[in-house]
């Protein structure tokens, strides 16, 4: 290990400011495309973690995990562009607000 | 033990998995060599058919020889192959009762059944998952060929808009349980879970941080069954999906997602249970009391089932709660109970609907008995069975939930359980009234006789309601054989 190399509880911190950066801009946010890329800085807030923890239990494991998350948050983000898209072409709006015609 | 490739019996073990991929690629790549140009693709219907009977063989095959496979990271056991088998039924069940719907929406194609194919696919893996991340992927599998079911009909407003909120807080709530197996990793050192259940047991851990990572892996379990106070995107999805979609999104997904809720929370977290029961006692509470309450004043048809299902999740969390090997049976055997009731409503719903969902109102069902006698039968006996009255598979499955409450000792959830079931009978049985008592609306008039395909759904699902409702023994034995997770 590298002599004052930054200590894994600092990514870890780093991981959860990300994650509840994520969390409120996904509440908050109106637009959404925001809202979407607020889900995408959640995972990789995540994969973050997976990558401290992997290296603090010197275990490979945790950054293959990454893998997974990326992988899937790839299929995730074309299923979720091409939804976005057609509620675009119903709208033409992207605030989330419009999008609430749905009621008793 | 651990060898690097996988050996025969890995691939027997996932046998119904392969089955439905199979299927569903060729689905998709037959696609564009059948039609009939009327918008009816018979052939492919039949193939999904076949696909998910084979998978439901498969699965009875698999657990021919139980065990994990692929080093520890599926386990094929009974609790798995009884949610697999149920997940291939339900999806066998929505393919009937959606052929009318989807010929009347000109939309029957290829997509839709591999789809279902694939998202019943991903089921399979969490069903049987043994280790966090592979749990993570099978719900993703399932979880993204639903949102794109949820906006089949894309040049519908509605179903878009469903299929977005399902999108955005369905990945939220990914998140959520995803940094909490991120932290569980981190504390324990590994994602299997019968490691992470000895390592929990033996060394103590940071008590504060593992309450925090089982709290987020909450949350995201919280979300996926649509429970208190992580319900809200439930009405939206149900009420904007197409009606056969609704139906399978109410039953197979949440099935499974119970199925890896138990699954973590018994195994995996079992040795902490007293840190997460009073958690689980206020959501189930809460869970049902939005639902049955929220319920009452719906007069949409699909967002009254809607609630309705929020409150029977409810119930199931009660099962849940009271950490026990009969409460684990109880919820099995509620989640079969359930799924058949489910899809079976859904399908008389969609029936009643007519073209482009117009008749969705309470009082659209008027008169259903005097026009439509076969539709009503069968709604009437679903509706019996979500109330809970005897001979029908609800009343067991509730009973046994309530049994298994009291057996934990959780006199209050049980007395708040039954006096909730006793609110939702008003909202049932209002619709029932309305079929039998009122004199026929314009929507039940215009209604064209249900295709064979439909009547089939119905009966099957109407027969399952009243064969378990009568003898619930032979499915309850298995359930509670198959409940001890260890």
């Amino acid at each position: 290990m590298l002599p004052n190399a930054v200590p894994v509880s600092w990514y870890l911190v780093l991981s959860a400011i990300l994650f509840s950066l994520g969390v409120a801009g996904f509440l908050i946010r109106r637009n959404i495309i925001t809202v979407f890329m607020c889900i995408e800085l959640m995972l990789n807030a995540v994969n973050l973690s997976f990558v401290a923890f992997s290296y603090e239990l010197k275990k490979i494991d945790g950054q293959l995990f990454t893998f997974f998350v990326m992988v899937v948050a790839a299929a995730e983000a074309a299923v979720g562009l091409a939804i976005i898209l057609t509620i675009f072409r119903h709208r033409m709006s992207l605030e989330i607000d419009d999008v609430s015609s749905l009621k008793n | 033990m651990n060898s690097l490739f996988p050996t025969p019996a890995d691939f027997l073990r996932v046998l119904p998995v392969l089955i439905l991929t199979l299927f569903g690629t060729l689905l998709m790549l037959l696609e564009p060599l059948t039609g009939d140009g009327k918008g009816e693709k018979p052939q492919l219907r039949w193939l999904a058919i076949l696909g998910l009977a084979l998978a439901m063989a498969g699965a009875v095959i698999a657990y021919g020889d139980p065990g994990p496979a692929f080093n520890g990271m599926l386990l094929v056991d009974g609790f798995g192959t009884f949610f697999t088998v149920l997940v291939a039924g339900t999806g066998l069940l929505t393919v009937f009762c959606a052929q009318d719907y989807l010929v009347r929406e000109r939309q029957e194609n290829g997509e839709f059944y591999a789809l279902l194919l694939f998202s019943i696919a991903g089921q399979c893996i969490m069903a049987t998952a043994n280790e966090l991340i592979i749990l993570f992927v099978g719900l993703e599998i399932s979880s993204i060929s639903s949102y794109i079911l949820a906006g089949f009909l894309r040049d519908d407003k509605r179903s878009s808009e469903s299929a977005l909120k399902y999108f955005l807080l369905g990945s939220f709530a990914t998140c959520f349980l995803l940094y909490g197996v991120a932290w569980i990793y981190g504390l324990t050192g590994s994602t299997n879970l019968s490691v992470i259940h000895y390592t929990l047991g033996a060394a103590p851990v940071n008590p504060r941080l593992l309450a925090l990572s089982v709290a987020l892996m909450f949350v995201g379990f919280a979300f996926k069954v649509s429970a208190a106070p992580f319900q809200i995107w439930a009405p939206d999805v149900y009420q904007g999906a197409p009606s056969p979609v609704s139906a399978f999104l109410s039953a197979a997904p949440k099935a499974t997602a119970f199925a890896i809720f138990l699954r973590v929370f018994m195994t995996a977290f079992g040795s902490v249970a007293d840190q997460w029961q009073p958690l689980f006692w206020t959501s189930a509470l809460a869970t049902m009391v939005v639902g049955n309450f929220a319920a009452l004043r719906q007069n949409n048809i699909k967002r009254l089932l809607a609630y309705s299902s929020i409150a029977h999740a409810g119930y199931v969390m009660v099962a849940v709660t009271s950490h026990s090997t009969v409460g684990t049976a109880a919820a099995m055997f509620y989640l079969a109970s359930y799924a058949f009731v489910n899809v079976g409503a859904f399908a008389v719903v969609s029936y009643v609907a007519a073209k482009g969902e117009k008749h969705l109102s309470i009082d659209d069902f008027a008169g259903l008995a005097e026009r439509q006698p076969l539709a009503a039968l069968v709604m009437t006996i679903f509706f019996t069975s979500l109330i809970g009255v005897p001979l029908t598979a609800g009343f067991f499955g509730k009973f046994y939930i309530f049994k298994a409450a009291l057996d934990a000792g959780m006199v209050w959830l049980t007395v708040l359980g039954l006096l909730n079931s006793a609110v939702a009978a008003y909202y049932y049985l209002r619709v029932i009234v309305v079929m039998y008592t009122h004199e026929p609306s314009q929507a039940v008039n215009d209604l064209e006789p249900a295709s064979s395909g439909l009547q089939i759904g119905w009966v099957t699902a109407a027969t399952a309601t009243v064969v378990l409702g009568v003898l619930p023994s032979a499915l309850l034995e298995f359930a509670s054989r198959a409940a001890l997770l260890r």
